[in-house]
């Protein structure tokens, strides 16, 4: 099997001037699968672009397979692209559709029917060989144009906000089909999309672009509890994390972030260490994920705090609930268990897990 | 069982509309009444050319009823289609439409793609160039054109006036450019993606084109060569002017230069030339009809 790594250094891109990215460095090992990921006009999309050979490169160096491709045109560098809508020839069967790389290739007729087969075998769209583009569903046709891809038997799979046209159920059932051919397949690829869910299931790293950079590279679980900036820490987890202004002041040899006048959170001994530092009374960030910020129990842990509030809106998810409340200024979101007693305006006391608090300098953006 | 007591306050200050159903009758009537109008107003003329063609030049000249047959004969057509010369007229216009067309298409189809895909330095003002200069009405060309070949004629001792394949040069000018037109914006309304996905599959350009482009947009192709085929079959003016010897003529020229001589007007024959020259674009409208229409809306809406 070909070696078939990806490497970008100090890639850039510029329109006319406009910066679309701003100098990119990342190393996609073999078999990996990134995903590209952060809001429209980050980059993301300009990037595998770029990789792809759709746009020229302003500045930078791509190698694929340890090869410059810079000046490779598209249908040298082998590689492959799933497009957001699909991009099927509509006057051509999904057959054709499939096998339209090889015959330009004038791969032998046997050879091409093997790869199509074989190819429709994983994706399990045999039956739907010699239909056309528009007599197909949304879910098919993105898995004709997977299809496409697979038989070149590329270096490179690229994707394109794949599923995003599809609706939310198709959408979760294609995430995992996508994920099964991977572990088939094994081939290199880089995906993009705006969906940090998306990102955090299918990715073996991902990457959070935001204005054109890379904000942090690292595997799923890592950005969720290790985020470097404010960026990454909003953008990752659904829902969002909580920003509030605080300030860190000492208590009696103990630190703790003042929240308003009347509230302040304990900070842990395993966390004062980092912000020790810090100077007082600084004017910080206080990050805490929802699911952090839960009903008081008895049991709970040594590092949780008590706070108390008065629910603003309740949202029932079923095997959780969401609850909307506001200190000082600020508007929190929590998740308790479905079945503590709450109300709209009565008050409850809610349980800050300070574990997993995270402090951010808002002059830099940067997780402390 | 029980019952519900319906007690409707708002019964009597509810505003009474008419029903969805009665809308529609009534916008159907409407329609109607205009398509007969229109009707009546475009087929009169190829009516009364039908009904004259049938006539002897005798019945024509009476003091009948002009509406009705009274001695239906088929003498003008079976005059028409055995002269010769008639039957020259038609072939030079056939080959003359033909030829356009393919010539027209030859030029058109490469350029619309390359103006509607390939982004080069003055491509938007070239598309707008050449839509300006289907603006320029042939009345105000056919004069320079016909002194440029003169010229060419004195210089190189070629002769291009008074041949019928001189139309084949003078056609494309009014033809090209309204075709390119059509086909970039046909072949706009193409998604970017398919050709980056054919690029990726490793076509060249000119693949690209053959293997995509034209099969998909075959109604845009279809529009503009119907289009180029009615305007060379019914130039008139041209052909009038650089076309002189009778073996020459095209139809439209034909029919009048022939059948009227002097002050004198042989109808039932100018008639049925006519008719019968109006039959080639009939029937191809008639067999491309679905094609054409949708090719003249694509980019309408998104497909």
């Amino acid at each position: 099997m070909q070696m078939a790594d990806v490497t970008l250094r100090s890639l850039v891109k510029t329109y006319d001037a406009v910066p679309a990215v701003r100098g990119i460095d990342l190393d996609i090992a073999d078999h990996e699968f990134v995903v590209l990921v952060g809001p429209s006009g980050c980059g993301k999309s300009t990037t595998l672009r770029m990789i792809a050979g759709l746009e020229e490169i302003t500045d930078g160096e791509i190698t694929i397979g340890g090869d410059i491709v810079n000046d490779v045109p598209p249908k040298d560098r082998d590689i492959a692209m799933v497009f957001q809508n699909y991009a099927l020839y509509p006057h051509m069967t999904v057959a054709e559709n499939m096998s339209f790389g090889l015959r330009l290739k004038r791969f032998p007729k046997a050879e091409i029917k093997q790869r199509v087969d074989e190819a429709a075998r994983i994706l399990d769209i045999t039956e739907l060989l010699s239909r056309k583009p528009k007599a197909l569903s949304g879910g098919q046709r993105q898995r004709v144009a997977m299809g496409r891809a697979i038989v070149r038997n590329p270096k490179v799979f690229l994707f394109d906000e794949p599923l995003s046209n599809l609706d939310a159920k198709l959408r979760v059932a294609m995430r995992t089909e996508i994920k099964k051919v991977h572990q088939k397949v094994r081939t290199t690829t880089v995906y993009v999309t705006h969906d940090q869910v998306e990102a955090m299931t299918l990715a073996d790293r991902v990457v959070v672009m935001n204005h054109g950079k890379i904000e942090q590279v690292g595997a799923p679980n890592e950005l969720y509890h290790s985020p470097r900036t404010q960026f990454v820490a909003g953008f990752i987890g659904s829902p969002a994390m909580n920003f509030l202004p605080v300030r860190l002041e000492d208590n009696a040899g103990k630190l703790q972030v003042r929240l308003t006048d009347t509230v302040a959170l304990p900070v842990p001994d395993a966390r004062a260490a980092r912000y020790r530092s810090r100077p007082r009374s600084e004017a910080l960030t206080l990050g805490i994920r929802p699911e952090h910020v839960t009903e008081a129990r008895s049991d709970a842990p040594p590092g949780t705090a008590p706070l108390d509030a008065r629910p603003d809106v309740i949202e029932p998810m079923g095997m959780e609930t969401l609850i909307y409340f506001k200190v000082g200024e600020s508007e929190l979101c929590g998740r308790v268990n479905p079945s503590a007693a709450t109300r709209v305006g009565e008050p409850f006391r809610f349980a800050v897990d300070m574990n997993n608090m995270h402090l951010i300098d808002p002059a830099t953006g940067l997780v402390i | 069982m029980s019952t519900i007591a319906v007690n409707d306050k708002a019964a009597p200050t509810r505003k009474v509309y008419r029903s969805m159903k009665q809308d529609r009758i009534w916008a159907l009537r409407w329609s109607y009444v205009f398509l007969t109008i229109f009707a009546i107003f475009f087929l009169t003329p190829p009516i009364y050319m039908f009904i004259t063609s049938l006539k002897s030049s005798a019945e024509i000249g009476a003091q009948t009823n002009p509406w009705v047959v009274y001695n239906p004969t088929l003498i003008n057509y079976i005059a028409l289609l055995t002269s010769s010369q008639y039957l020259t007229f038609f072939r030079n216009s056939a080959m003359v439409s033909v030829f356009t067309v393919t010539i027209t298409m030859m030029i058109a189809i490469p350029s619309a793609f390359a103006l509607a895909r390939m982004r080069f330095w003055g491509s938007t003002v070239l598309a707008t160039g050449i839509f300006l200069t289907y603006l320029v009405p042939d009345t105000l060309l056919f004069l320079p054109l016909f002194k440029m070949f003169a010229v060419f004629q004195q210089w190189t001792g070629i002769t291009l006036l008074n041949h019928w394949w001189v139309l084949l040069i003078l056609y494309p000018t009014l033809t090209v450019p309204f075709a390119t037109w059509i086909m970039i914006g046909y072949f706009a309304s193409i998604p970017k993606e398919l050709d980056e996905a054919a690029i990726i599959d490793g076509a060249s350009w000119l693949q690209t084109l053959t293997r995509i482009f034209i099969p998909v947009a075959l109604p845009g192709i279809i529009a503009a060569a119907i289009f180029s085929f009615t305007v060379s079959w019914a130039q008139f003016l041209y052909p009038l002017a650089f076309t002189t010897s009778a073996d020459q003529l095209v139809l439209p020229v034909g029919i009048t230069t022939t059948l009227i001589k002097g002050d004198v007007f042989n109808w039932g024959q100018i008639m049925t030339g006519a008719l019968l020259g109006a039959a080639p674009p009939l029937i191809i409208y008639a067999f491309l009809m679905d094609y054409y229409i949708s090719g003249l809306t694509a980019g309408a809406t998104k497909g």
